[in-house]
């Protein structure tokens, strides 16, 4: 019928390459007159490949002033690509050279595969050019730098694609994809609440315990109090949760946006007619900036109540106590100091979040590196953002 | 005819399934050494099931699957490797890994399980990238870079990387044009030839199925319910056999061979 039916299917393999037995000697080559015959024997196979390299090296190297080779194969017993291209290697080098080579003996069977192989890397690549190490280094502190422009430019253009999107939503609420951002909040928000009052707890409960240590020299451990009222519900609470929801929502963020990016999801979206950014990232930095108020609220109540639960066993200092001295310590702005800054930093990991989502490219690799430089821009911001608020209250005598 | 009929894989009695549906019900197949074996069925009838389970990816419900003779569920570890050695799989989707160039995965095994100079891993994988057709600039490429067609060249480049002696593809000529997949359909046949290669081959391709395979088993209703050589599946009374050899597309391709 056609040509693929007539085939040779006799072939004697053995089950697999381990079945025979080593043979060191690949490679021998004699002088016969003015011919080199190097004769080949045993199994030519990708196993033995790291000894037969070496033999066909030495091989070449003892070039004498010859110009007739003859490579001969009648004991060679199998050959796989690998071998088969040791012999071409063998017989191209000498061709290089001027002489002429020829392979005798061969098995009729492997003659496709050798054809196959002699067609080949007719032209090794060229490798990649290797700068110096310190080259490298100034080049790399160079990239590093241009590249903080451009993620800076990036960030303000997808700042402005946020502004857009969120204003066309205003203009058509029903479009809002409500559903989408209590699903959000409900990952986000809910189920951020156990290790957050745990972590919080325990920071209240440090701090506490480290101001009664200290200030007990002094005899001012009342004033412990204020400290740790004031530490958490101003600072530490909405940093601490925001550190947090970084590692925990922020990184999440970036690897479901980054795997949907890399597998043409976001394309599919765009090709449909949805914006991406309504679709994915507006629900998504919506929830963020509803839940962290809310878990800066928990949190900072949690933190407070580990502070009391210190002063009162290890410092001494009855619950009721301390609730009294805490009304004298803190007013409200305090309080809303620590509320106010909350969707801000929402707002800043969430935008790095969906950011560095949206740059992966292509590989798992990307995916990695991008998620890994979403949590640290992101702590790095809110840390930033936390000082430029300290300066704003600070200004305004709050 | 070829006198040797040793099974390199036999399959009795497979049941696999997801759920509260089995997808595959005792299913018996025999892939026989040196042959190339196409694999036919509809779309999600089980074909690429069928070679997961074979390759140990899926859990099996019931049944027993023997490469080599060696039954996969008494092999040892150290055994298991070495039978996963032998064996090269191109994946439907070709599961290049993303983060290596063409080049590296195609040396990915090569380093891992012999200890090969860098020189002739290099000339080896350059090779193995002409052998499947794709231009020598394409090993420095990462996946992501690459075409669909470019992708399941480089796929198939990686699994025969060890030279393996049974290769599993999972659709190796869709998606390409029909001057590559011609291509495709000789270099399976040539490395069948030279390599001694036995191919399980899952494909839609009639061309291929009339060009390269030995025989050809169709899967339906979870079972394989015709094995032979082309011809004899073509005489088939079975009424999916039919619509699927004889249908449109089976026509056009049959009228088109006798001109
Ligand atoms: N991981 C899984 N979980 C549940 N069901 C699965 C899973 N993988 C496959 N299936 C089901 O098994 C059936 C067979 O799937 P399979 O991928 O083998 O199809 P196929 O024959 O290869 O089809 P195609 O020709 O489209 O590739 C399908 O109905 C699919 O839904
Ligand atoms: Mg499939």
């Amino acid at each position: 019928m056609t040509s693929g039916k007539a085939r040779l299917k006799s072939l004697p393999f053995g089950v697999g390459a381990n079945s025979v037995g080593v043979e060191p000697v690949f490679l021998q080559s004699e002088l016969r007159g003015k011919k080199l015959v190097l004769s080949a024997r045993g199994d030519w196979v990708a196993a033995h490949a790291n000894e037969i390299e070496p033999q066909v090296e030495s091989a070449l190297k003892k070039q004498t002033r010859v110009d007739q080779i003859e490579i001969d194969a009648s004991k060679v017993k199998r050959v796989d690509t690998i071998g088969a291209w040791l012999i071409e290697r063998l017989k191209r080098n000498w061709e290089s050279g001027g002489a002429k080579a020829a392979i005798v003996g061969l098995d009729p069977r492997y003659k496709v595969l050798l054809d196959e192989v002699a067609a080949s890397n007719r032209q090794p690549p060229v490798p990649p050019k290797r700068e110096t190490p310190l080259a490298d280094t100034l080049a790399y502190i160079g990239m590093s730098a241009a590249e903080s422009w451009v993620d800076l430019k990036a960030l303000m253009q997808f700042l402005g694609h946020v502004m857009v999107a969120a204003g066309r939503v205003l203009m058509r609420p029903w479009s809002f994809r409500f559903t989408s951002v209590v699903n959000q909040i409900d990952r986000v928000g809910f189920r951020a609440v156990p290790i957050i009052v745990l972590i919080m707890f325990l920071i209240g409960a440090i701090l506490a315990q480290q101001g009664i240590f200290h200030f007990r020299r002094f005899g001012a451990e009342t004033y412990v109090v204020d400290m740790v009222g004031i530490l958490v519900l101003r600072e530490v609470g909405v940093l601490i949760v925001s550190i947090m929801i970084a590692g925990r929502s922020g990184s999440a963020y970036t690897a479901e946006l980054g795997s949907m990016k890399m597998r043409e999801e976001i394309d599919a979206l765009r090709v449909m007619g949805f914006d991406p950014v309504e679709v994915l990232i507006l629900p998504r930095l919506i929830a963020l900036i509803i839940a962290m108020p809310l878990l800066t609220f928990i949190g900072s109540m949690s933190g407070l109540f580990g502070g009391g639960l210190v002063t009162w066993l290890y410092g001494g200092m009855p619950p009721e106590v301390f609730i009294e001295r805490l009304r004298d310590a803190i007013s409200r702005s305090t309080f809303e100091v620590g509320m106010i800054k909350a969707p801000f930093m929402a707002f800043v990991i969430g935008l790095i979040a969906c950011v560095e989502g949206l740059r992966v490219a292509g590989s798992a690799e990307s995916l990695g590196e991008h998620t890994t430089a979403s949590v640290v821009k992101a702590i790095f911001l809110v840390i930033v953002l936390d000082g430029l608020f300290a300066i704003f209250f600070a200004g305004i005598d709050m | 005819m070829a006198p040797a009929q040793e099974n390199v894989i036999s399959v009795r009695n497979l049941r696999v399934g997801f759920g509260q549906r089995d997808v595959l019900k005792d299913l018996d197949l025999d892939l026989k050494r040196g042959e190339i074996l196409g694999f036919v069925g509809a779309s999600g009838s089980g074909k690429s099931v069928l070679a997961r389970t074979i390759l140990g990816l899926l859990p099996k419900r019931a049944g027993t699957i023997e490469a080599f003779g060696r039954n996969l569920d008494q092999v040892g570890e150290e055994e298991r490797q070495a039978i996963e050695r032998r064996w090269g799989v191109l994946f439907q989707g070709g599961a290049l890994f993303s983060s290596l160039t063409v080049r590296q995965n195609i040396q990915f095994t090569l380093r891992e399980n012999l200890h090969m100079s860098q020189r002739l891993m290099d000339e080896i994988a350059a090779a193995k990238l002409e052998m499947v057709g794709l231009p020598p600039d394409t090993g420095a490429k990462l996946p992501a870079e690459l075409s669909g067609g470019m992708v399941k060249r480089a796929a198939l480049a990686r699994s025969l990387a060890l030279d393996p002696e049974i290769v599993f593809l999972d659709e190796p000529t869709s998606g390409l044009d029909p001057i590559s997949a011609g291509d495709f359909d000789d270099l399976i046949l040539a490395l069948q030839q030279t390599l001694g290669l036995t191919v399980f081959m899952v494909t839609h391709d009639l061309d291929s199925l009339h060009t390269v395979c030995d025989r050809v088993a169709a899967l339906s209703n979870g079972k394989v319910i015709a094995v032979g050589p082309i011809e004899s599946l073509l005489e088939s009374k079975d009424p999916w056999l039919q619509a699927y050899f004889h249908g449109k597309r089976g026509r056009s391709r049959m009228s088109g061979k006798k001109k």
